[in-house]
C-alpha cells in the first residue's frame, strides 16, 4: 500500500466542478486540487474541441499505409530471429547441439532459451526446463534471412523423451493425472486478478482455492443466506479458451549498440518494456529506448519486452546487428497468451421480490502453464450481496500461457452471472430489468438500463415464441470494471514561438485513438483545433507514462496532458499579460485567439503571442500525481465501477443451428467522453469481440498429440463482415470530478456483457438455455433435442 | 519456406512436358524436393507451401496461358469453362446466374470477395482438403503417408459423416457440389492428348485413394469444364451452412437440380458437400422425388433418405440433422 500522501498536493486550490449525470442530477462539488492545475472544465456541450466527433489525428497514416508498425521497421544490416519450438506437448530435452545450426553460413547468433548468455554448443538435457506445452520455445537463431534462419533451425538437434500430458480442463482435475509442475509455482496470476497466489495449496495441477479478490474476501454468512432464500438457483457454466487474435503478431526488432540499445517493440507500455530489458541486460534506463509508434493490437497479451522481446535483443547483442523477430501466426496463436476457460458453478439465493440473499461461486479456469484463471470479481462485485462467498481455482495443463485479456475473468464472469439473473428473473416472474432494477445499487447503471431498453425497444416475449424455423429473441446483461488509477504518468507539452504546439509522451496507442484525444485535451486548453497539435507518443526518449491496459489510458493520460498544457500556457503569455497589464489568469483562448476575458478588445492571434515569447520554446511537464477528493482507494484503485449495459437481438434457425445476432445496443458511461467518435469505435470492437466469443471462437487442442489445430484464421473463427450486427451506441456523460479531465476509460467494459446479452437472447428465442460457450450450431441443435 | 524456381508456361503443352507431379505427389515426395508442379490463382497451392506441406523445386505458373480463361454458354451445348476461370468470373456471369442457379448460388457463397478474384476453377476442383490434422505439419497422417488417422479419434466436428472408415476429412470445393449436381464433366490434357471424365469419376475417394482427390495424371491437367444445358423445367437450389456466414468452409452444403413435369418431379440430382471425401450423390433421396408431386413431406422424407447409412463419428453427430434439414430445405427452395 502506498503512502496515501504522496497523491496529496502541498499547496492547493478550491475549484467548483461539474458532478453527475447531466438530464438526471448534474450538480456541482468542490474539490480541493493541486495551485498549478488549471480551473474545473465545464460539461462538454460547452466545449470546443473535448466531446466533439474530432477525427484521428492519424488516420491518413494508418489508412494509406504511411504509419510504421514494428513489423515495418527495416534497418542496415537487419537479421530475422526465429524460435524453435517444442514439437511436443511435455517432454524433457536429453541433449541438445546447436553447433550445426551455428555454423550455417547466414547465421549470425544462435541462443538458447534460459541460457542466452552461454553460448554452448551443447547441453545435457538437465541443464535445460522441462517442456510444458507444444510450441514452447527452446531456441532462437539470427540469420541474414528468414530462410536462412528456418535451415537452421532445422540443424539444430534435439533429443527429446516425451513424457504425458494433459490439456483438458476437466482431464487435469482428476487423480492422477500427468503432473504440469511437480513443484510448487509461486508466480502471481497473469491474468490482470489477485486471482489464485502462490500462498494458496497446490494440489496435482490444481492451485487454490483463493477466497478473495482485490475487491476483498467472503460476505456475512452465506448458509443463513441461503435458509433465507425463497428460491435456490445453482447452475454450472463453462467457457471456453479464447486467443487474443493481435492482427500485428508480438514482435521486436532489437538494434544492440555500445552506446544504447533500442528496441521497436508491439507492446502495450514503452516503460514496462524498457524497464524489463533494464532489469535484464543489467543496463542503466538512460540507454535504453523502446519505440512504439503504432501497433495493431495487444488486448492485455504486449505488457512488457516479453519472449521476442527478449530473444531479440540477445540475438542483436550477440550478432552486433539489428535482428527483427516477429511472429507468425501459428506462434502468435500457440504461445502469445489467451483467455483462460472457466467451469464456474453458481449458486444464488433470492426473496421473492428479487432480493438477494446469497451468492456463492466455485471455480476452475486453465491459463494452460501459465496462471490467472480467476473469474470471481463479478459474483463478488456486480450485485452486492450481504452474503456472498467464492473459492476459485487454477488448473495447470500442458497448453499455452493465458495472458491478460480485454477485462480479464470478468468476461467469463458475466457470462455465468448474467445468465443466472436472467434465469433468477424468469422463475420471480419479474422483467429481467425490473429484477436488476432491484437488487443492482449502481445508480449509473440504473440509468442506462433505461436509456437502453427506450432505445432497443425492450419488450421480452415468452422464451420460444416464434412459431416457423427461425426463431427471434431478445436479451440484456450487464458489465462492471474496476477503475484503474495511474498517478505516475507524465506528458511534456512545448510551444514554439513560431507558434506550433507539440505534446510528447512515452504513452503508446494500442488502436484505441491516444494521440487524438490528447491533442483535443491539448487543443481545448490552448483554444487551437486538434490537428493543430502534432503529438509525439510512444517512445521512451519521452516522458514516462502508463501502460495501455485496464481500461485506463485515457483516464490516466489526459490529466497530464492538460495540466502540462496549462502550465506551458501560463509561461508562454507572461509578456502578453504584462504588456496587457493583467493577470495571466485573465487571458482566454479561444478559436485561435488570444485575449483578455474581462476586455475582449485586449486580442491577438495565438500565433502572434507565440512570438512574444521570452524563449523559443516553452516546455512543461506535468503529470497525474494529486489524487481529487480522495478518489483513489489505496494506491491503484479508484473508487466506483465503470458499468454498462448490453441489449442484443438475435435470430435463431432451430433447423440448423445457426445464430445471428441481428443488433446490439450498447450503453456505456465513461466519466468525460473525449472523443464519441472513437469511443463507439472501441465499444464497436468489443461487442464484435463478444460476438466471437459468444458464437465462434475456441482454441482446440487434440486431446492424443497435444497440438492446437485451429492455428490459423480460418479455422480458430474471428467474426468477419457478416457476423457484424447492426451496433448502436448510448453514451452517457458522468461527471465525478476526479482529475482535471475527468475521464474514464471504455475498453473492457465494452466487451464484458456482449456473450452473456447475447446467450439470453439465444435463450428468449429458443426456450432451451446453452450453458457453454461459444454457442455453436452443434450445441443449438443438441440443445433443442436432434442430436 | 524452401526456395523454388519458377516458370511461366507458355501453353498447355509446355506445362506438360514441364511438370512432373501433381500437388498431392509433390506432398508425397517431399523430401526429394525434385517436385515441378502447376499452379493457378495459387490460393491453396502456396498455403501448402508456407505450411510446410509441400516443397516443390519448381512452380509451373498456367495463368499467362492464352484461352483458358474463357466462359461460354450455348442452349445446347451447355456451359462450357476454362480452368483459369475464377470463381468471381463465374459468380460475374449473367449466363451462369441464368441458367445454373445452384452454381451461381455456390459461387457466391465460397470463401472471400478477394479469394473469388484470384481462385480459379481448376485449382478449385484440384485443392486439397481442409482437415486440421492434414493441414498441420504436426500430424503425419494417413493422407501425408502416415499410419494413423488423428481426426478419426480426435477433434472430428467438421469432418465428413458418410465413408469414414480411412479418412474422414471432406471435399474442400463447395462448387464440385453444385457443378456434380449439374452432372458436370471435366476435360484433361496430358502427354497422351485429352480426355473427359465425369466429375464423379473425377473424384477419388480417400477409400479409393486416400492420398490423392482426383484421378488427375503428373502430367495432367484441366483444360476445361463442362456442365450440360439445361431446359426451362429445371429447377435448383444450393444450400450452404457454416458457423460463419463470411468466409467459413462448409459445414454441409447440398446441391439439388430437378428436372420437372409440370409440378411432378421428373428427374433429381442431389448431393452433398462437405459429407465425406468426395461430393456425394444421393440416389436414395433423388429416387423418393422421382415420379412424385414435390410437397414438404415428400422432400422431407427425401431428406430422410439421403441420410441412411451415414456412420457420423464422436463430435460430428449434429451433421446428419442438419444435412436432413438443408435438404429438405433446397429441394423447397427448388421448387418454390
Amino acid at each position: 500500500m502506498a503512502n496515501p500522501d504522496k497523491n496529496k498536493a502541498l499547496n492547493t486550490k478550491k475549484l467548483k466542478m461539474p458532478f453527475g449525470v447531466p438530464g438526471h442530477n448534474l450538480t456541482e462539488i468542490e474539490r480541493e486540487v493541486p495551485a498549478d492545475e488549471p480551473s474545473a472544465l465545464p460539461v462538454n456541450e460547452k466545449l470546443s474541441v473535448v466531446g466533439k466527433r474530432v477525427k484521428r489525428v492519424d488516420a491518413l497514416q494508418k489508412v494509406t499505409g504511411a504509419a510504421k508498425y514494428t513489423a515495418d521497421i527495416q534497418l542496415p544490416g537487419m537479421l530475422y530471429g526465429k524460435f524453435l519450438r517444442s514439437p511436443y506437448p511435455h517432454a524433457r530435452i536429453k541433449s541438445l547441439d546447436v553447433s550445426a545450426a551455428r555454423k550455417h553460413p547466414g547465421v549470425f547468433a544462435v541462443i538458447v532459451q534460459g541460457k542466452e548468455g552461454e553460448q554452448k554448443d551443447q547441453y545435457d538435457g538437465k541443464e535445460l526446463p522441462r517442456l510444458r506445452f507444444a510450441g514452447q520455445a527452446i531456441a532462437a537463431v539470427a540469420a541474414e534471412s528468414m530462410n536462412i534462419a528456418r535451415e537452421a533451425l532445422g540443424l539444430i538437434k534435439v533429443e527429446y523423451e516425451p513424457l504425458p500430458f494433459v490439456v483438458n480442463l476437466d482431464e487435469a482435475r482428476k487423480p492422477g493425472a500427468p503432473l504440469v509442475y511437480e513443484e510448487v509455482i509461486e508466480d502471481r496470476g497473469s491474468a490482470g486478478d489477485v486471482g489464485v497466489t502462490a500462498a494458496d495449496e497446490q494440489k496435482g495441477n490444481l492451485r487454490g482455492p483463493t477466497t478473495s479478490s482485490f475487491f476483498g474476501g467472503p460476505r456475512g454468512d452465506v448458509e443463513k443466506g441461503f435458509a433465507e432464500a425463497d428460491v435456490i438457483l445453482e447452475k454450472e457454466y463453462r467457457t471456453q479458451v479464447q486467443t487474443h487474435c493481435c492482427l500485428e503478431t508480438h514482435g521486436a526488432v532489437a538494434d544492440w549498440r555500445p552506446d544504447m540499445l533500442t528496441v521497436y517493440s508491439s507492446n502495450q507500455s514503452t516503460r514496462d518494456t524498457r524497464n524489463d530489458l533494464v532489469e535484464l541486460f543489467g543496463l542503466p534506463t538512460s540507454k535504453v529506448r523502446v519505440v512504439t509508434e503504432f501497433m495493431g493490437g495487444g488486448f492485455g497479451s504486449k505488457f512488457g519486452a516479453g519472449e521476442t522481446g527478449v530473444a531479440a535483443t540477445w540475438l542483436s547483442k550477440l550478432s552486433g546487428r539489428p535482428v527483427k523477430l516477429m511472429l507468425e501466426r501459428e506462434e502468435e496463436q500457440i504461445s502469445a497468451g489467451n483467455r483462460p476457460n472457466s467451469h464456474q458453478i453458481l449458486k444464488v439465493g433470492a426473496k421473492k421480490d428479487g432480493t438477494l440473499t446469497a451468492v456463492d461461486l466455485l471455480s476452475y479456469g486453465t491459463a494452460g502453464v501459465g496462471l490467472g484463471a480467476g473469474v470471481g470479481r463479478v459474483a463478488q462485485d456486480m450485485y452486492v450481496c450481504p452474503n456472498f462467498k467464492m473459492a476459485q481455482y487454477d488448473v495447470f495443463t500442458h497448453a499455452g500461457p493465458g495472458q491478460a485479456f480485454r477485462a480479464p475473468g470478468n468476461v467469463q464472469g458475466a457470462f455465468a452471472m448474467e445468465s443466472l439473473i436472467d434465469e433468477l428473473a424468469e422463475k420471480l416472474d419479474m422483467d429481467p430489468l425490473a429484477l436488476r432494477d432491484k437488487i443492482d445499487a449502481n445508480d449509473i447503471r440504473r440509468i442506462q438500463r433505461k436509456a437502453g431498453a427506450e432505445k432497443f425497444g425492450w419488450k421480452r416475449r415468452k422464451a420460444g415464441a416464434d412459431t416457423g424455423p427461425v426463431k427471434r429473441g431478445i436479451g440484456v446483461a450487464q458489465a462492471t470494471w474496476p477503475r484503474f488509477v495511474e498517478m505516475d504518468s507524465s506528458v511534456m507539452v512545448r510551444i514554439n514561438r513560431s507558434g506550433s504546439v507539440e505534446a510528447l509522451s512515452g504513452v503508446q496507442d494500442i488502436g484505441t485513438g491516444t494521440k487524438t484525444i490528447i491533442a483535443q485535451v491539448v487543443a481545448e486548453e490552448l483554444g487551437l483545433k486538434a490537428e493543430d497539435i502534432t503529438i509525439k507518443i510512444g517512445d521512451t526518449n519521452y516522458p514516462d507514462a502508463l501502460g495501455s491496459g485496464g481500461s485506463k489510458t485515457a483516464e490516466n493520460i489526459t490529466p497530464p496532458a492538460r495540466n502540462a498544457t496549462y502550465q506551458a500556457k501560463l509561461k508562454m503569455l507572461q509578456g502578453v499579460a504584462a504588456a496587457w497589464q493583467v493577470d495571466v489568469e485573465d487571458i482566454e483562448l479561444k478559436n485561435g485567439e488570444v485575449f483578455v476575458k474581462a476586455d475582449p478588445s485586449k486580442k491577438m492571434t495565438f500565433a502572434e503571442a507565440a512570438k512574444r515569447m521570452p524563449t523559443s520554446q516553452v516546455i512543461a511537464t506535468a503529470s497525474r500525481t494529486a489524487d481529487y477528493g480522495g478518489f483513489l482507494s489505496g494506491s491503484w484503485l479508484g473508487h466506483g465501477r465503470l458499468g454498462a449495459v448490453q441489449f442484443a437481438e438475435v435470430s435463431v434457425d432451430t433447423e440448423t443451428g445457426f445464430i445471428k445476432v441481428e443488433r446490439v445496443v450498447a450503453v456505456h458511461t465513461c466519466g468525460r467522453p473525449i472523443n464519441p467518435m472513437q469511443l463507439e469505435s472501441q465499444i464497436n470492437g468489443g461487442v464484435i469481440m463478444g460476438v466471437g466469443y459468444a458464437l465462434l471462437e475456441d482454441r482446440v487442442i487434440d486431446p492424443n498429440t497435444g497440438h492446437q489445430v485451429n492455428t490459423g484464421l480460418d479455422t480458430y473463427k474471428l467474426p468477419y463482415a457478416k457476423e457484424i450486427p447492426q451496433i448502436e451506441c448510448v453514451l452517457i456523460e458522468n461527471y465525478d470530478a476526479h482529475s482535471s479531465t475527468d475521464v474514464a476509460g471504455i475498453g473492457e467494459p465494452a466487451n464484458i456483457a456482449t456473450a452473456a446479452a447475447i446467450a439470453n437472447a439465444v435463450y428468449n428465442a429458443i426456450g432451451v438455455r446453452i450453458y457453454e460457450l461459444p454457442i455453436t450450431p452443434q450445441k443449438v441443435l443438441a440443445a433443442l433435442g436432434h442430436i | 519456406m524452401k526456395r523454388f524456381e519458377y516458370v511461366q508456361a507458355p501453353s498447355v503443352q509446355d506445362a506438360i512436358d514441364m511438370m512432373n507431379s501433381t500437388v498431392s505427389e509433390a506432398l508425397l515426395k517431399k523430401a526429394t524436393s525434385s517436385a515441378y508442379v502447376v499452379k493457378a490463382g495459387g490460393t491453396d497451392l502456396l498455403d501448402l507451401i508456407k505450411e510446410g506441406l509441400v516443397e516443390p523445386a519448381r512452380l509451373i505458373d498456367l495463368s499467362r496461358i492464352p484461352g483458358l480463361d474463357k466462359l461460354s454458354y450455348d442452349s445446347k451445348a451447355g456451359l462450357q469453362f476454362g480452368p483459369l476461370v475464377t470463381i468471381a468470373g463465374l459468380e460475374n456471369s449473367e449466363e451462369v446466374k441464368k441458367h445454373y442457379r445452384a452454381l451461381y448460388e455456390s459461387a457466391t457463397h465460397a470463401a472471400t470477395p478477394q479469394l473469388r478474384n484470384m481462385a480459379t476453377m481448376g485449382g478449385n476442383l484440384m485443392q486439397r482438403p481442409r482437415c486440421w490434422y492434414f493441414r498441420s505439419s504436426a500430424h503425419k497422417c494417413r493422407k501425408k503417408g502416415g499410419f494413423t488417422c488423428y481426426a478419426q479419434i480426435g477433434e472430428n466436428q467438421f469432418h465428413g459423416i458418410f465413408n469414414t472408415n480411412i479418412c474422414p476429412c471432406v471435399h474442400p470445393s463447395s462448387l464440385a457440389t453444385a457443378l456434380l449436381a449439374y452432372d458436370g464433366k471435366v476435360e484433361l490434357t496430358g502427354p497422351e492428348g485429352r480426355r473427359v471424365a465425369p466429375l464423379a469419376e473425377f473424384f477419388l475417394s480417400s477409400e479409393e485413394n486416400v492420398s490423392q482427390e482426383t484421378v488427375a495424371g503428373s502430367k495432367e491437367i484441366i483444360t476445361n469444364i463442362m456442365l450440360p444445358p439445361v431446359d426451362a423445367n429445371t429447377r435448383a437450389a444450393y444450400l450452404k451452412a457454416g458457423q460463419r456466414e463470411s468466409y467459413d468452409w462448409s459445414m454441409a452444403d447440398v446441391a439439388v437440380v430437378l428436372k420437372m413435369d409440370g409440378n411432378k418431379c421428373r428427374d433429381a440430382r442431389i448431393v452433398f458437400g462437405a459429407a465425406s471425401s468426395v461430393p456425394l450423390r444421393r440416389e436414395g433421396a433423388e429416387a423418393v422425388l422421382k415420379g412424385k408431386v414435390v410437397t414438404e413431406k415428400v422432400a422431407m422424407e427425401a431428406a430422410k433418405k439421403a441420410l441412411e447409412g451415414a456412420t457420423p463419428l464422436k463430435h460430428n453427430g449434429y451433421k446428419v440433422k442438419l444435412f436432413e434439414n438443408l435438404t429438405k430445405r433446397a429441394i423447397m427452395d427448388a421448387v418454390g
